[in-house]
Protein backbone atom coordinates (compact mmCIF):
# COMPACT_ATOMS: atom_id res chain seq x y z
CA UNK A 1 0.00 0.00 0.00
CA UNK A 2 1.39 3.57 -1.12
CA UNK A 3 1.83 5.68 1.94
CA UNK A 4 0.98 8.83 -0.08
CA UNK A 5 -1.28 8.81 -3.27
CA UNK A 6 -3.59 11.70 -4.69
CA UNK A 7 -6.15 11.00 -7.05
CA UNK A 8 -6.65 14.71 -9.55
CA UNK A 9 -6.14 16.06 -5.99
CA UNK A 10 -6.74 20.14 -7.26
CA UNK A 11 -7.16 23.51 -5.38
CA UNK A 12 -8.30 26.50 -7.57
CA UNK A 13 -9.20 29.93 -6.02
CA UNK A 14 -11.69 32.33 -6.78
CA UNK A 15 -9.91 35.73 -7.52
CA UNK A 16 -11.44 39.30 -8.50
CA UNK A 17 -14.12 42.35 -7.00
CA UNK A 18 -16.62 39.45 -7.40
CA UNK A 19 -14.72 36.15 -6.78
CA UNK A 20 -15.30 35.14 -11.13
CA UNK A 21 -11.98 34.57 -12.38
CA UNK A 22 -10.60 31.01 -11.22
CA UNK A 23 -6.98 30.60 -10.80
CA UNK A 24 -5.52 27.46 -10.30
CA UNK A 25 -2.84 27.04 -7.64
CA UNK A 26 -2.29 23.12 -7.85
CA UNK A 27 -4.20 21.36 -11.54
CA UNK A 28 -5.44 17.69 -10.94
CA UNK A 29 -2.60 16.09 -9.39
CA UNK A 30 -2.11 12.00 -9.57
CA UNK A 31 0.99 10.97 -7.38
CA UNK A 32 1.59 7.75 -5.33
CA UNK A 33 4.52 7.58 -2.74
CA UNK A 34 5.76 4.36 -1.77
CA UNK A 35 6.49 3.64 1.89
CA UNK A 36 9.24 4.10 3.15
CA UNK A 37 10.77 6.43 0.49
CA UNK A 38 12.36 9.47 0.77
CA UNK A 39 10.65 11.65 -2.16
CA UNK A 40 11.58 14.85 -3.15
CA UNK A 41 8.36 17.42 -3.95
CA UNK A 42 10.52 20.20 -6.34
CA UNK A 43 9.00 22.98 -8.44
CA UNK A 44 10.20 27.14 -8.33
CA UNK A 45 8.16 29.53 -5.60
CA UNK A 46 4.99 29.53 -6.36
CA UNK A 47 4.60 26.17 -8.18
CA UNK A 48 1.91 24.62 -6.03
CA UNK A 49 4.57 22.69 -3.65
CA UNK A 50 3.09 24.45 -0.17
CA UNK A 51 -0.64 24.17 -2.16
CA UNK A 52 -0.15 20.52 -2.19
CA UNK A 53 1.29 19.79 1.62
CA UNK A 54 -1.98 22.19 2.69
CA UNK A 55 -4.50 19.83 0.99
CA UNK A 56 -2.77 16.44 2.49
CA UNK A 57 -2.51 18.19 5.74
CA UNK A 58 -6.08 19.33 5.79
CA UNK A 59 -5.12 22.97 6.24
CA UNK A 60 -7.03 23.92 3.05
CA UNK A 61 -10.05 21.38 1.32
CA UNK A 62 -9.61 20.69 -2.56
CA UNK A 63 -11.31 22.16 -5.23
CA UNK A 64 -11.47 18.48 -6.49
CA UNK A 65 -9.73 14.78 -6.33
CA UNK A 66 -9.37 13.35 -2.98
CA UNK A 67 -5.88 11.94 -1.42
CA UNK A 68 -5.27 9.35 1.17
CA UNK A 69 -2.30 8.79 3.60
CA UNK A 70 -1.49 5.46 4.76
CA UNK A 71 -4.58 4.35 3.50
CA UNK A 72 -6.82 6.74 5.15
CA UNK A 73 -8.51 9.49 3.56
CA UNK A 74 -6.75 12.87 4.43
CA UNK A 75 -10.11 14.01 6.30
CA UNK A 76 -9.43 11.08 9.01
CA UNK A 77 -8.77 12.20 12.33
CA UNK A 78 -6.96 9.27 12.92
CA UNK A 79 -4.46 9.36 10.34
CA UNK A 80 -2.85 12.57 11.76
CA UNK A 81 -1.60 10.40 14.76
CA UNK A 82 0.47 9.16 12.27
CA UNK A 83 2.30 11.50 10.50
CA UNK A 84 4.14 14.55 10.99
CA UNK A 85 4.49 18.08 9.62
CA UNK A 86 6.68 20.70 9.36
CA UNK A 87 5.72 24.26 7.89
CA UNK A 88 8.16 26.40 5.86
CA UNK A 89 9.12 29.15 8.20
CA UNK A 90 7.37 27.67 11.07
CA UNK A 91 5.49 29.70 13.54
CA UNK A 92 5.04 28.66 17.02
CA UNK A 93 3.90 30.39 20.49
CA UNK A 94 6.94 32.53 21.04
CA UNK A 95 5.75 32.71 24.82
CA UNK A 96 6.72 29.03 25.69
CA UNK A 97 9.91 27.41 26.00
CA UNK A 98 10.97 24.62 23.54
CA UNK A 99 10.13 21.70 26.26
CA UNK A 100 6.80 23.45 26.57
CA UNK A 101 5.90 23.22 22.83
CA UNK A 102 6.92 19.65 22.77
CA UNK A 103 5.12 18.88 25.87
CA UNK A 104 1.72 20.59 24.51
CA UNK A 105 2.52 19.01 20.80
CA UNK A 106 2.73 15.60 22.67
CA UNK A 107 -0.37 15.88 24.53
CA UNK A 108 -2.43 17.07 21.47
CA UNK A 109 -0.83 14.24 19.57
CA UNK A 110 -1.81 11.37 22.10
CA UNK A 111 1.06 10.85 23.52
CA UNK A 112 0.50 9.08 27.03
CA UNK A 113 1.23 11.24 29.79
CA UNK A 114 3.75 9.09 31.36
CA UNK A 115 5.75 8.95 28.39
CA UNK A 116 5.53 12.49 27.12
CA UNK A 117 8.43 13.88 29.39
CA UNK A 118 10.57 11.45 28.51
CA UNK A 119 9.55 11.44 25.08
CA UNK A 120 10.52 15.25 24.76
CA UNK A 121 13.35 14.97 26.69
CA UNK A 122 14.60 12.53 23.91
CA UNK A 123 13.87 14.55 21.03
CA UNK A 124 15.44 18.24 22.45
CA UNK A 125 18.40 15.53 22.54
CA UNK A 126 18.06 14.13 19.24
CA UNK A 127 17.52 17.83 17.68
CA UNK A 128 20.52 19.33 19.94
CA UNK A 129 18.30 21.54 22.17
CA UNK A 130 18.37 19.67 25.31
CA UNK A 131 20.45 23.39 26.41
CA UNK A 132 17.90 25.54 25.20
CA UNK A 133 15.13 23.59 26.75
CA UNK A 134 14.03 26.28 28.92
CA UNK A 135 14.19 28.93 26.67
CA UNK A 136 11.18 30.87 25.29
CA UNK A 137 11.05 30.31 21.90
CA UNK A 138 10.86 34.40 20.84
CA UNK A 139 14.79 34.21 22.18
CA UNK A 140 15.95 31.26 19.99
CA UNK A 141 17.58 31.82 16.46
CA UNK A 142 16.37 30.51 13.16
CA UNK A 143 17.87 27.13 12.91
CA UNK A 144 17.22 26.54 16.52
CA UNK A 145 13.43 27.39 15.64
CA UNK A 146 14.17 24.90 12.61
CA UNK A 147 15.38 22.46 14.81
CA UNK A 148 12.60 22.50 17.49
CA UNK A 149 10.08 22.39 14.14
CA UNK A 150 11.66 19.00 13.19
CA UNK A 151 11.43 17.82 16.77
CA UNK A 152 7.58 19.03 16.91
CA UNK A 153 7.33 16.56 13.62
CA UNK A 154 8.86 13.79 14.57
CA UNK A 155 7.86 13.39 18.08
CA UNK A 156 4.76 10.49 18.52
CA UNK A 157 6.96 8.40 16.39
CA UNK A 158 5.06 9.09 13.01
CA UNK A 159 5.51 6.86 10.25
CA UNK A 160 5.11 9.73 7.12
CA UNK A 161 6.67 12.78 8.02
CA UNK A 162 6.28 16.06 6.03
CA UNK A 163 8.54 18.90 5.37
CA UNK A 164 8.26 21.70 3.51
CA UNK A 165 11.34 23.89 2.96
CA UNK A 166 13.35 21.92 5.79
CA UNK A 167 16.35 23.48 4.99
CA UNK A 168 15.09 27.24 4.08
CA UNK A 169 17.07 29.53 5.87
CA UNK A 170 19.93 27.39 7.16
CA UNK A 171 23.30 27.64 7.31
CA UNK A 172 25.31 25.03 5.86
CA UNK A 173 26.08 22.89 9.05
CA UNK A 174 21.88 23.60 9.80
CA UNK A 175 21.62 22.02 6.47
CA UNK A 176 23.39 19.10 7.03
CA UNK A 177 22.31 18.46 10.19
CA UNK A 178 19.02 18.21 8.40
CA UNK A 179 20.36 16.15 5.56
CA UNK A 180 21.29 13.35 8.06
CA UNK A 181 18.19 13.56 10.20
CA UNK A 182 16.11 12.68 7.02
CA UNK A 183 18.57 9.92 6.08
CA UNK A 184 18.24 8.75 9.82
CA UNK A 185 14.46 8.55 9.40
CA UNK A 186 14.33 7.23 6.65
CA UNK A 187 16.71 4.33 7.89
CA UNK A 188 13.87 4.24 10.58
CA UNK A 189 11.61 3.40 7.89
CA UNK A 190 9.74 6.16 8.19
CA UNK A 191 8.44 7.78 4.36
CA UNK A 192 9.63 11.33 4.15
CA UNK A 193 8.00 13.59 1.58
CA UNK A 194 10.07 17.01 1.35
CA UNK A 195 9.46 19.90 -0.51
CA UNK A 196 12.61 22.01 -1.76
CA UNK A 197 13.80 24.19 -4.61
CA UNK A 198 17.71 23.28 -3.39
CA UNK A 199 18.29 20.57 -6.09
CA UNK A 200 21.75 19.51 -4.48
CA UNK A 201 19.85 17.98 -1.75
CA UNK A 202 17.40 16.45 -3.57
CA UNK A 203 19.86 14.62 -5.23
CA UNK A 204 21.63 13.66 -2.25
CA UNK A 205 18.65 12.36 -0.14
CA UNK A 206 15.70 11.26 -2.88
CA UNK A 207 14.69 8.52 -3.69
CA UNK A 208 12.38 9.68 -6.12
CA UNK A 209 11.27 13.31 -7.14
CA UNK A 210 8.92 14.90 -8.53
CA UNK A 211 8.92 18.18 -10.19
CA UNK A 212 5.55 20.82 -10.22
CA UNK A 213 5.64 24.15 -12.09
CA UNK A 214 2.84 26.16 -12.05
CA UNK A 215 0.63 23.88 -10.35
CA UNK A 216 1.23 21.14 -12.91
CA UNK A 217 3.33 18.00 -12.44
CA UNK A 218 6.52 18.11 -14.90
CA UNK A 219 7.72 14.92 -14.05
CA UNK A 220 8.10 12.26 -11.60
CA UNK A 221 10.70 9.43 -11.00
CA UNK A 222 13.94 8.15 -9.60
CA UNK A 223 16.80 11.05 -10.20
CA UNK A 224 19.39 8.98 -11.99
CA UNK A 225 16.59 8.15 -14.80
CA UNK A 226 15.10 11.11 -14.92
CA UNK A 227 18.40 12.56 -15.99
CA UNK A 228 19.39 9.94 -17.97
CA UNK A 229 16.28 11.23 -20.19
CA UNK A 230 18.07 14.92 -20.48
CA UNK A 231 19.96 15.79 -23.16
CA UNK A 232 23.48 14.98 -23.09
CA UNK A 233 26.34 17.40 -23.42
CA UNK A 234 29.56 16.96 -24.46
CA UNK A 235 33.26 18.93 -22.67
CA UNK A 236 35.66 20.25 -25.33
CA UNK A 237 39.25 21.60 -24.01
CA UNK A 238 41.33 23.31 -26.59
CA UNK A 239 44.05 26.13 -27.60
CA UNK A 240 42.81 29.11 -29.36
CA UNK A 241 40.55 31.50 -28.68
CA UNK A 242 39.34 32.04 -32.28
CA UNK A 243 37.36 28.91 -31.69
CA UNK A 244 35.21 31.26 -29.23
CA UNK A 245 33.13 32.51 -32.01
CA UNK A 246 32.55 29.20 -33.86
CA UNK A 247 31.59 27.37 -31.10
CA UNK A 248 29.06 30.22 -29.57
CA UNK A 249 27.30 29.98 -32.66
CA UNK A 250 26.82 26.47 -32.69
CA UNK A 251 25.53 27.02 -29.20
CA UNK A 252 27.94 26.32 -26.86
CA UNK A 253 28.94 27.72 -23.50
CA UNK A 254 32.37 28.84 -23.88
CA UNK A 255 34.79 29.68 -20.33
CA UNK A 256 38.35 31.04 -21.58
CA UNK A 257 41.14 31.13 -18.83
CA UNK A 258 44.57 31.89 -20.54
CA UNK A 259 44.58 30.52 -24.44
CA UNK A 260 42.62 27.30 -23.04
CA UNK A 261 39.00 27.38 -23.80
CA UNK A 262 36.34 25.51 -21.95
CA UNK A 263 32.97 24.43 -24.44
CA UNK A 264 30.21 22.39 -23.04
CA UNK A 265 27.87 21.82 -25.78
CA UNK A 266 25.30 19.74 -26.78
CA UNK A 267 25.98 15.90 -27.89
CA UNK A 268 24.24 15.85 -30.84
CA UNK A 269 26.33 18.77 -31.89
CA UNK A 270 29.66 17.55 -31.62
CA UNK A 271 30.97 16.51 -34.86
CA UNK A 272 30.10 20.01 -35.92
CA UNK A 273 32.06 21.29 -33.25
CA UNK A 274 35.09 19.07 -33.91
CA UNK A 275 34.79 19.88 -37.48
CA UNK A 276 35.11 23.09 -37.48
CA UNK A 277 37.63 23.52 -34.10
CA UNK A 278 40.02 21.02 -36.73
CA UNK A 279 39.24 23.41 -40.17
CA UNK A 280 40.81 26.40 -37.59
CA UNK A 281 43.22 24.72 -36.50
CA UNK A 282 42.71 24.71 -32.91
CA UNK A 283 44.71 22.40 -30.29
CA UNK A 284 41.89 19.69 -28.91
CA UNK A 285 42.89 18.81 -25.35
CA UNK A 286 40.18 16.94 -24.52
CA UNK A 287 36.92 15.73 -25.21
CA UNK A 288 34.52 14.08 -21.94
CA UNK A 289 30.73 13.61 -21.43
CA UNK A 290 29.39 15.75 -18.85
CA UNK A 291 26.77 13.97 -16.49
CA UNK A 292 23.48 15.45 -16.56
CA UNK A 293 22.32 16.83 -13.47
CA UNK A 294 18.69 16.79 -11.65
CA UNK A 295 19.35 20.82 -12.20
CA UNK A 296 19.68 20.31 -16.10
CA UNK A 297 16.62 17.75 -15.62
CA UNK A 298 14.85 20.99 -13.98
CA UNK A 299 14.96 23.40 -16.27
CA UNK A 300 14.46 21.26 -19.36
CA UNK A 301 11.31 20.64 -17.67
CA UNK A 302 10.65 23.42 -16.76
CA UNK A 303 10.85 25.40 -19.94
CA UNK A 304 8.49 22.62 -21.50
CA UNK A 305 5.11 24.04 -22.69
CA UNK A 306 3.10 21.19 -22.70
CA UNK A 307 1.38 19.29 -20.55
CA UNK A 308 3.43 16.16 -20.72
CA UNK A 309 4.01 14.21 -17.42
CA UNK A 310 7.40 12.83 -17.94
CA UNK A 311 7.50 9.48 -15.50
CA UNK A 312 10.63 7.35 -14.84
CA UNK A 313 9.66 3.71 -13.96
CA UNK B 1 -11.66 15.86 26.23
CA UNK B 2 -7.36 15.63 27.06
CA UNK B 3 -6.94 17.94 23.60
CA UNK B 4 -9.72 20.02 24.81
CA UNK B 5 -8.17 20.88 28.29
CA UNK B 6 -4.67 21.04 26.02
CA UNK B 7 -5.88 24.02 24.18
CA UNK B 8 -7.79 25.50 26.93
CA UNK B 9 -4.69 25.48 28.72
CA UNK B 10 -2.28 26.39 26.68
CA UNK B 11 -5.46 29.56 26.15
CA UNK B 12 -5.11 30.26 29.50
CA UNK B 13 -1.09 29.87 29.84
CA UNK B 14 -1.17 32.53 26.66
CA UNK B 15 -2.98 35.55 28.50
CA UNK B 16 -1.24 34.72 31.68
CA UNK B 17 2.28 35.41 30.16
CA UNK B 18 1.01 38.24 28.25
CA UNK B 19 -0.11 40.07 31.56
CA UNK B 20 -3.05 40.42 31.30
CA UNK B 21 -3.99 39.26 34.54
CA UNK B 22 -1.44 41.77 35.83
CA UNK B 23 -4.55 44.55 35.41
CA UNK B 24 -5.93 42.85 38.98
CA UNK B 25 -3.29 43.92 40.63
CA UNK B 26 -3.79 47.53 39.08
CA UNK B 27 -7.52 46.83 40.13
CA UNK B 28 -7.67 45.77 43.55
CA UNK B 29 -4.86 49.01 44.41
CA UNK B 30 -7.36 51.67 43.13
CA UNK B 31 -10.17 50.09 44.64
CA UNK B 32 -8.74 50.20 48.10
CA UNK B 33 -7.61 53.35 47.22
CA UNK B 34 -11.04 54.61 46.75
CA UNK B 35 -12.44 52.68 49.62
CA UNK B 36 -10.07 55.48 52.07
CA UNK B 37 -11.26 58.52 50.13
CA UNK B 38 -15.03 57.56 50.54
CA UNK B 39 -14.30 58.06 54.33
CA UNK B 40 -15.21 61.77 53.68
CA UNK B 41 -18.89 60.75 52.85
CA UNK B 42 -21.45 59.24 54.80
CA UNK B 43 -21.44 55.38 55.22
CA UNK B 44 -24.34 54.64 53.40
CA UNK B 45 -23.75 56.37 50.16
CA UNK B 46 -19.73 55.28 50.64
CA UNK B 47 -20.78 51.48 50.22
CA UNK B 48 -23.09 52.35 47.12
CA UNK B 49 -21.13 54.19 45.53
CA UNK B 50 -18.00 51.25 46.32
CA UNK B 51 -20.63 48.72 45.16
CA UNK B 52 -21.32 50.27 42.01
CA UNK B 53 -17.92 51.43 41.10
CA UNK B 54 -16.72 48.09 42.18
CA UNK B 55 -18.82 45.95 39.99
CA UNK B 56 -18.73 48.00 36.82
CA UNK B 57 -15.07 48.13 37.03
CA UNK B 58 -14.81 44.53 37.27
CA UNK B 59 -17.16 44.31 34.36
CA UNK B 60 -15.62 46.50 32.42
CA UNK B 61 -12.21 45.07 32.54
CA UNK B 62 -13.78 41.96 32.03
CA UNK B 63 -15.21 42.74 28.78
CA UNK B 64 -12.38 44.30 27.06
CA UNK B 65 -10.37 41.52 28.12
CA UNK B 66 -13.08 39.28 26.32
CA UNK B 67 -13.53 41.31 23.18
CA UNK B 68 -9.75 41.87 22.76
CA UNK B 69 -8.48 38.68 23.37
CA UNK B 70 -11.34 36.94 22.15
CA UNK B 71 -11.15 38.87 18.53
CA UNK B 72 -7.58 37.44 18.04
CA UNK B 73 -8.00 33.68 19.47
CA UNK B 74 -8.29 32.24 16.28
CA UNK B 75 -7.45 35.27 13.76
CA UNK B 76 -4.15 35.41 15.40
CA UNK B 77 -3.42 31.83 15.21
CA UNK B 78 -4.41 32.05 11.18
CA UNK B 79 -2.43 35.15 10.47
CA UNK B 80 0.91 33.94 12.24
CA UNK B 81 0.39 30.14 10.81
CA UNK B 82 0.73 28.23 14.26
CA UNK B 83 -2.38 26.59 13.58
CA UNK B 84 -0.59 24.62 10.76
CA UNK B 85 1.15 22.41 13.46
CA UNK B 86 -1.92 22.20 15.54
CA UNK B 87 -4.37 21.01 13.05
CA UNK B 88 -1.67 18.53 11.28
CA UNK B 89 -2.23 16.68 14.50
CA UNK B 90 -5.26 14.45 15.75
CA UNK B 91 -6.98 17.70 16.76
CA UNK B 92 -10.45 17.96 14.89
CA UNK B 93 -11.51 21.91 14.27
CA UNK B 94 -14.42 22.26 17.12
CA UNK B 95 -11.91 20.90 19.33
CA UNK B 96 -9.77 23.79 18.79
CA UNK B 97 -12.85 26.42 19.14
CA UNK B 98 -13.99 24.89 22.40
CA UNK B 99 -10.41 24.76 24.06
CA UNK B 100 -9.90 27.95 22.89
CA UNK B 101 -13.20 29.03 24.00
CA UNK B 102 -12.18 27.41 27.03
CA UNK B 103 -9.45 28.85 27.62
CA UNK B 104 -10.83 32.47 27.30
CA UNK B 105 -13.44 31.85 29.85
CA UNK B 106 -11.45 30.79 32.26
CA UNK B 107 -8.75 33.18 31.95
CA UNK B 108 -11.75 35.81 32.68
CA UNK B 109 -13.52 33.89 35.42
CA UNK B 110 -9.83 34.12 37.38
CA UNK B 111 -9.34 37.32 36.27
CA UNK B 112 -12.81 38.51 38.06
CA UNK B 113 -12.19 36.14 41.21
CA UNK B 114 -9.17 38.14 41.78
CA UNK B 115 -10.80 41.13 41.09
CA UNK B 116 -13.80 40.14 43.41
CA UNK B 117 -11.37 39.45 46.00
CA UNK B 118 -9.74 42.69 46.07
CA UNK B 119 -13.70 44.34 45.89
CA UNK B 120 -14.66 42.35 49.31
CA UNK B 121 -11.24 43.55 50.80
CA UNK B 122 -12.21 47.25 50.21
CA UNK B 123 -16.21 46.63 51.13
CA UNK B 124 -14.45 45.47 54.49
CA UNK B 125 -12.09 48.10 54.82
CA UNK B 126 -14.85 50.71 54.36
CA UNK B 127 -17.90 49.12 56.84
CA UNK B 128 -15.52 46.69 59.01
CA UNK B 129 -17.95 43.80 58.49
CA UNK B 130 -20.32 42.01 55.89
CA UNK B 131 -24.09 42.43 56.30
CA UNK B 132 -26.38 39.58 54.67
CA UNK B 133 -27.13 42.39 51.83
CA UNK B 134 -23.77 41.24 50.74
CA UNK B 135 -24.37 38.35 49.86
CA UNK B 136 -26.34 39.36 46.75
CA UNK B 137 -22.85 40.61 45.41
CA UNK B 138 -22.30 37.19 45.17
CA UNK B 139 -25.20 36.97 42.38
CA UNK B 140 -23.74 40.26 40.80
CA UNK B 141 -20.39 38.89 40.33
CA UNK B 142 -21.98 35.42 39.17
CA UNK B 143 -23.78 37.25 36.21
CA UNK B 144 -20.80 39.31 35.39
CA UNK B 145 -19.20 36.00 34.61
CA UNK B 146 -22.28 34.92 32.61
CA UNK B 147 -21.36 38.19 30.66
CA UNK B 148 -18.52 37.45 29.77
CA UNK B 149 -19.26 34.16 28.93
CA UNK B 150 -21.91 35.39 25.97
CA UNK B 151 -19.09 38.20 25.18
CA UNK B 152 -16.03 35.63 24.79
CA UNK B 153 -18.29 33.16 22.30
CA UNK B 154 -19.18 36.25 20.44
CA UNK B 155 -15.61 37.61 19.89
CA UNK B 156 -14.71 34.41 19.16
CA UNK B 157 -17.39 33.96 16.47
CA UNK B 158 -16.36 36.80 14.34
CA UNK B 159 -12.72 36.18 14.88
CA UNK B 160 -13.22 32.72 13.25
CA UNK B 161 -14.44 35.11 9.75
CA UNK B 162 -13.36 38.41 10.41
CA UNK B 163 -10.46 40.49 10.78
CA UNK B 164 -9.42 41.94 14.38
CA UNK B 165 -10.48 45.55 13.80
CA UNK B 166 -14.24 44.56 12.72
CA UNK B 167 -14.51 41.79 15.38
CA UNK B 168 -13.83 44.12 18.13
CA UNK B 169 -16.12 46.83 16.24
CA UNK B 170 -19.11 44.27 16.22
CA UNK B 171 -18.10 42.36 19.62
CA UNK B 172 -18.44 45.98 21.27
CA UNK B 173 -21.55 47.16 19.08
CA UNK B 174 -23.49 44.16 20.20
CA UNK B 175 -22.48 44.77 23.72
CA UNK B 176 -23.63 48.08 24.27
CA UNK B 177 -27.18 47.24 22.44
CA UNK B 178 -27.19 44.39 24.56
CA UNK B 179 -26.99 46.68 27.37
CA UNK B 180 -29.76 48.62 26.00
CA UNK B 181 -31.58 45.44 24.88
CA UNK B 182 -34.70 45.95 27.35
CA UNK B 183 -35.44 49.36 26.01
CA UNK B 184 -35.24 47.89 22.20
CA UNK B 185 -37.77 45.71 23.32
CA UNK B 186 -39.90 48.18 24.76
CA UNK B 187 -39.71 50.18 21.52
CA UNK B 188 -40.38 47.16 19.56
CA UNK B 189 -43.99 46.99 21.53
CA UNK B 190 -44.41 50.47 20.93
CA UNK B 191 -43.60 50.31 17.25
CA UNK B 192 -46.27 49.56 13.80
CA UNK B 193 -45.49 47.36 10.69
CA UNK B 194 -42.05 46.68 9.50
CA UNK B 195 -40.22 48.69 12.13
CA UNK B 196 -41.87 46.38 14.99
CA UNK B 197 -40.59 43.23 12.93
CA UNK B 198 -37.26 44.40 12.55
CA UNK B 199 -37.17 46.02 15.84
CA UNK B 200 -38.52 42.88 17.85
CA UNK B 201 -35.80 40.62 15.89
CA UNK B 202 -33.05 42.98 16.79
CA UNK B 203 -34.22 43.17 20.35
CA UNK B 204 -34.21 38.58 20.27
CA UNK B 205 -30.81 38.55 18.17
CA UNK B 206 -29.17 40.72 20.57
CA UNK B 207 -27.66 39.15 23.55
CA UNK B 208 -29.84 40.80 26.83
CA UNK B 209 -27.25 42.01 28.92
CA UNK B 210 -29.61 44.34 30.58
CA UNK B 211 -31.12 41.40 32.51
CA UNK B 212 -27.56 40.49 33.84
CA UNK B 213 -26.62 44.39 34.89
CA UNK B 214 -28.47 43.70 38.53
CA UNK B 215 -25.67 46.06 39.80
CA UNK B 216 -27.92 48.90 40.92
CA UNK B 217 -29.72 46.34 42.68
CA UNK B 218 -27.19 45.10 44.89
CA UNK B 219 -25.82 48.59 45.84
CA UNK B 220 -28.96 49.21 47.15
CA UNK B 221 -29.29 45.81 48.99
CA UNK B 222 -32.64 44.45 46.98
CA UNK B 223 -32.68 40.79 46.77
CA UNK B 224 -32.16 38.69 43.41
CA UNK B 225 -35.01 36.60 42.68
CA UNK B 226 -33.69 33.10 42.15
CA UNK B 227 -35.95 32.90 38.83
CA UNK B 228 -33.65 35.39 37.56
CA UNK B 229 -30.68 33.55 38.07
CA UNK B 230 -31.77 30.10 36.78
CA UNK B 231 -33.07 32.44 33.70
CA UNK B 232 -29.90 34.54 33.01
CA UNK B 233 -28.32 30.89 33.54
CA UNK B 234 -30.02 28.99 31.01
CA UNK B 235 -30.28 31.94 28.82
CA UNK B 236 -26.45 32.60 28.94
CA UNK B 237 -25.48 29.34 28.10
CA UNK B 238 -27.71 28.42 25.10
CA UNK B 239 -26.39 31.65 23.97
CA UNK B 240 -23.13 31.21 24.40
CA UNK B 241 -23.74 27.54 22.80
CA UNK B 242 -25.28 29.31 19.91
CA UNK B 243 -22.24 31.81 19.37
CA UNK B 244 -19.77 28.76 20.09
CA UNK B 245 -21.88 26.61 17.42
CA UNK B 246 -21.51 29.30 14.82
CA UNK B 247 -17.79 29.86 15.58
CA UNK B 248 -17.31 25.97 15.12
CA UNK B 249 -19.20 25.67 11.81
CA UNK B 250 -17.38 28.83 9.98
CA UNK B 251 -13.89 27.41 11.09
CA UNK B 252 -15.19 23.96 9.79
CA UNK B 253 -14.95 25.22 6.61
CA UNK B 254 -12.42 27.98 6.29
CA UNK B 255 -9.52 27.66 4.70
CA UNK B 256 -6.49 28.56 6.02
CA UNK B 257 -3.95 30.79 4.09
Amino acid sequence: MPAIETFALEKSYSIGFWRKRRVAGLKPLNLSVEAGEVFGYLGPNGAGKTTTLKLLMGLIFPSGGSARILGMEIADPRMKSLIGFLPEQPYFYDYLTAAELLEYYAQLSGVPGRERTRRVEQMLARVGMSQSARTQLRKLSKGMLQRVGIAQAILHDPKVVFLDEPMSGLDPLGRREVRDLIQTLKDEGKTVFFSTHILSDAEALCDRVAILHRGELRGVGAVDELTARTQSRIEILFHGLEGITLLSALGAECHATGETVQAIIAESRQDEALDALRRQGARLISLTPVRATLEDYFIERLGEKTGKVEVAR
Amino acid sequence: MNRISAVAFNTFREAVRDHVLYNLIFFALLLVGAALLFGQISIGIQRIVLVNLGLTAISVFGVVIAIFIGIGLVSKEMEKKTLYTILSRPVRRWEFIVGKFGGLAWTLVVNTLCMAIGFFAALLLLARHFERADSWLVVAIYFIILEFVVVTALALLFSTFSSPVLSAVMALALFVIGTFAEDLRAFAAMSHGATRVFATLAAYVVPNFASLNVISSVAHGQPIAASLILYNTVYSMFYAAAALCGAILVFEYRNLK
